[in-house]
């Protein structure tokens, strides 16, 4: 695997698979960030099964795996569309006009931040910073980071992830 | 044969970097020139990007900012060779804007192939570490506080006081954590540091460990930069290859190991102890100090925390001594600050100097004004928690106390540019909502308090009963900042104060419209 290719392949949940991923990282001190890390590349989010089989691998409450998965934005809890979306809300990209995407992107896709489309097309989320401040509006189409976006390309960066299947990283 | 550079930063591939390096490797092919394409990190003048550059007998010229499309016009114009075009803006190392700063953090980022041991070792790294490994853990600490180096992250603690702390805690088991989770809008050194330099944050771990007496460390990196992930995760493998970690670093007796781990877009888990928590496998709710981390930090044990330009500023330190780093600075601001513009810019990027610039030296040497053409009208320095300084601030010195004097703060050295387009009031209601947001939710005026800031800010703008909601938004303010257990909730504040107080225009005579 270099770089510039990082193909995660979004697996269908399956109990089995998410075992082993669990046991992968069980032994590491502090395991259950990276496990649920693990079930959410592989998954593309974290099935309400996998809560109960993390805290009986790791030995912990239910109720501990659970108030994680809540506190932290990255977990989702439903599957993701085929293209994943986040647009940056951070000031620096405020300061070029990044309100006026995330306002466009919400009206272009016909989705609220945080959705996925009906036919799991697509998924928009917001995100606070991608580090790229000196050249936004940012946005990731399918976990590649895009800079200077501005509305049209935006369609275009959607369009073409959308033609492509998504999946790209 | 001629060595062609191309930037394999993420900011750099986020405007076709990669494009890029693949046009010239098929042009170069098809013409039949044998060229070799080193991806190295960005020199952060991002503006350029993608800036290539090529290696000629006089230097590295630079051809920049090159689109794919243009590719094949620079072989034609013979860039090989250094050749004229329109893009080229001559040898890199004497464009002004790089010439006027002192680059001794970012020394090699954007010039060495940022996975390679050689390079790094031929352009002075390890020189610290060596260095390091013939004094004893007490003399490090001390080296390092003599150097005047404060923390990066954010709160300006001494480093070296710090570690005196965490070695003098009694205890066999103790841990470095650096804090890589820059959550900070407007901040990006981190990140390019980690992308474009990675051994000198390994440097600067394996120098806290030694320092420090651990054995362990972690590199918490926010999951929003999943490419510093991955160069930090090779860098880390190659490291123990060659013996700079692993159980005989740099085949003496230490052992240090080295673990990336990944955060999980969370805010709040920037605050060190919060960090603690995710790191332990919990919510990222900020423990009570005390006890300091530095006593009882992960697992409970003695814990040096520090950003990762705190850590790679340690380098420099050991490598050229104490005395030449706290040459550099102002007053008890020493050394280099890595300041990041960012925003409205015409030059955005990484400006490592000094402190003691003032914010309007920095505008005009640096940032050259707005991306749009349009005047600045508020810059905001320090992240979301920072201050909105208006025009008339902008003679103010870019140090920690100056700046702390005037009710602001540099926070990690972000700066954010905005034109005159901007609604200040609506900066201000987001500096609620991010903190509604991202509260970790253990007190109530930091939880509730912004959620209610925000329902305020608007009855102003909405023109409802302005005098009482502008009040009632102080009071609110005053309780954030008195009943917060830490900087989320008692600096989100700052920023609406600092509207409140140099943008007046903004709530208290906006226009009775709805009223
Ligand atoms: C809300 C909040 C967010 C923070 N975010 C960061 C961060 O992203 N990076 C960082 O290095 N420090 C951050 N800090 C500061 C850390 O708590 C801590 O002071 C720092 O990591 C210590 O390292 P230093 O002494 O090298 O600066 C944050 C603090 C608060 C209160
Ligand atoms: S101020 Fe906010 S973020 Fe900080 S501890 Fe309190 S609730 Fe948590
Ligand atoms: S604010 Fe959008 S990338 Fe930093």
């Amino acid at each position: 695997m270099t770089l510039h290719e990082m193909p995660t392949a979004m697996t269908p949940w399956s109990k089995e698979v998410a075992t082993e991923l669990v046991r992968d990282h069980a032994a590491e001190p502090g395991p259950l960030l990276p496990v649920l890390h693990a079930l959410h590349e592989a998954f593309g989010y974290i099935d309400p099964e996998a809560i109960e089989l993390v805290a009986q691998e790791l030995n912990i409450s239910r109720a501990d795996v659970y108030g994680v998965v809540t506190f932290y934005a990255d977990f989702r809890r439903t599957p993701p569309g085929r293209v994943r979306i986040q647009v940056c809300r951070g000031e620096a990209c405020q300061a070029v006009g990044g309100r006026g995407l995330v306002e466009h992107a919400t009206r272009s896709l016909g989705l609220e931040l945080g959705t996925t489309a009906p036919d799991g097309s697509v998924s928009l989320e917001e995100v606070f910073c991608l580090g790229n401040c000196a050249l936004g509006p940012s946005v990731t189409v399918s976990g590649h980071l895009r800079g200077r976006v501005e509305p049209a390309d935006f369609d275009r960066l959607v369009s073409d992830a959308v033609a492509s299947g998504g999946g790209e990283r | 044969m001629t060595r062609i550079y191309v930037p394999r930063d993420s900011a750099a591939r986020s405007v076709g970097a990669d494009e890029v390096a693949q046009a010239i490797e098929i042009a170069a092919a098809e013409r039949g020139v044998d060229v070799e394409i080193v991806r190295t990190g960005s020199r952060a003048m991002l503006w350029l990007e993608t800036l290539v550059e090529v290696a000629t007998p006089a230097g590295r010229v630079g051809y920049g900012p090159v689109a794919p499309e243009d590719v094949a016009d620079l072989f034609v114009a013979g860039f090989l060779e250094g050749g004229d075009h329109p893009l080229r803006q001559g040898l890199i190392d004497e464009l002004p804007w790089l010439a006027a700063q002192s680059r001794i953090t970012f020394a090699r980022v954007g010039i060495v192939d940022p996975l390679s041991t050689e390079d790094y070792e031929a352009h002075g790294g390890i020189a610290g570490l060596r260095r390091a490994l013939t004094m004893s853990p007490a003399e490090i600490c001390d080296e390092v506080t003599e150097s005047g180096l404060r923390g990066r992250g954010g709160a300006g603690f001494p480093t070296g006081v710090k570690w005196r702390t965490v070695l003098d805690a009694a205890s066999s088991t103790k841990y470095v954590v650096c804090n890589a989770d820059e959550g900070d809008s407007g901040t990006f050194a981190d990140r390019m540091l980690m992308e474009g330099d990675p051994f000198m944050l390994i440097e600067g771990m394996l120098l806290a460990g030694i320092a420090v007496g651990a054995r362990e460390g972690f590199i918490y990196i926010r999951s929003e930069y999943p490419d510093a992930v991955v160069t930090m995760r090779a860098a880390i493998a190659r490291a123990y290859e060659v013996g700079w970690l692993g159980p005989r670093v740099l085949g003496g007796e230490r052992q240090f190991d080295l673990t990336v781990r990944v955060g999980a877009g969370a805010y709040i888990c920037g605050e060190e102890t919060a960090m603690l928590e995710s790191i332990e496998g919990r919510r990222g709710m900020v423990r009570a100090k005390p006890p300091l981390p530095a006593i009882e930090g992960l697992f409970g044990q003695p814990t040096a925390i520090n950003n990762v330009l705190s850590l790679v500023s340690a380098t420099v330190v050991l490598a050229r001594g104490a005395a030449f780093y706290r040459e550099l600075g102002v007053g008890r601001s020493r050394g280099t600050q890595l300041f990041q513009l960012a925003g409205n810019v015409a030059c955005g990027g990484i400006v490592e100097t000094a402190f003691g610039l003032t914010v309007g030296e920095m505008l005009e040497t640096f940032a050259q004004g707005t991306r749009s053409g349009r005047p600045v009208h508020a810059v905001q320095i320090g992240g979301p928690l920072g201050a909105y300084l208006p025009a008339s601030q902008f003679d103010l010195p870019l140090d920690y106390e100056a700046f702390v004097e005037a009710g602001a703060m540099i926070g990690h050295g972000g700066i954010v540019v905005f034109d005159d387009t901007v609604d200040m009031a609506a900066q201000a209601r987001f500096a609620m909502e991010f903190c509604a947001v991202e509260s970790c939710g253990k007190c109530t005026p930091c939880r509730i308090g912004s959620v209610r800031g925000v329902e305020v800010i608007d009855k102003i703008v909405a023109g409802e009963d302005r005098a009482a909601n502008i009040a009632l938004l102080e009071d609110l303010c005053d309780l954030m900042t008195d009943g917060s257990l830490c900087a989320m909730g008692g600096l989100t504040p700052m920023p609406v104060r600092s509207v409140l107080r140099h943008f007046p225009e903004a709530l208290h005579n906006a226009k009775d419209s709805q009223a």
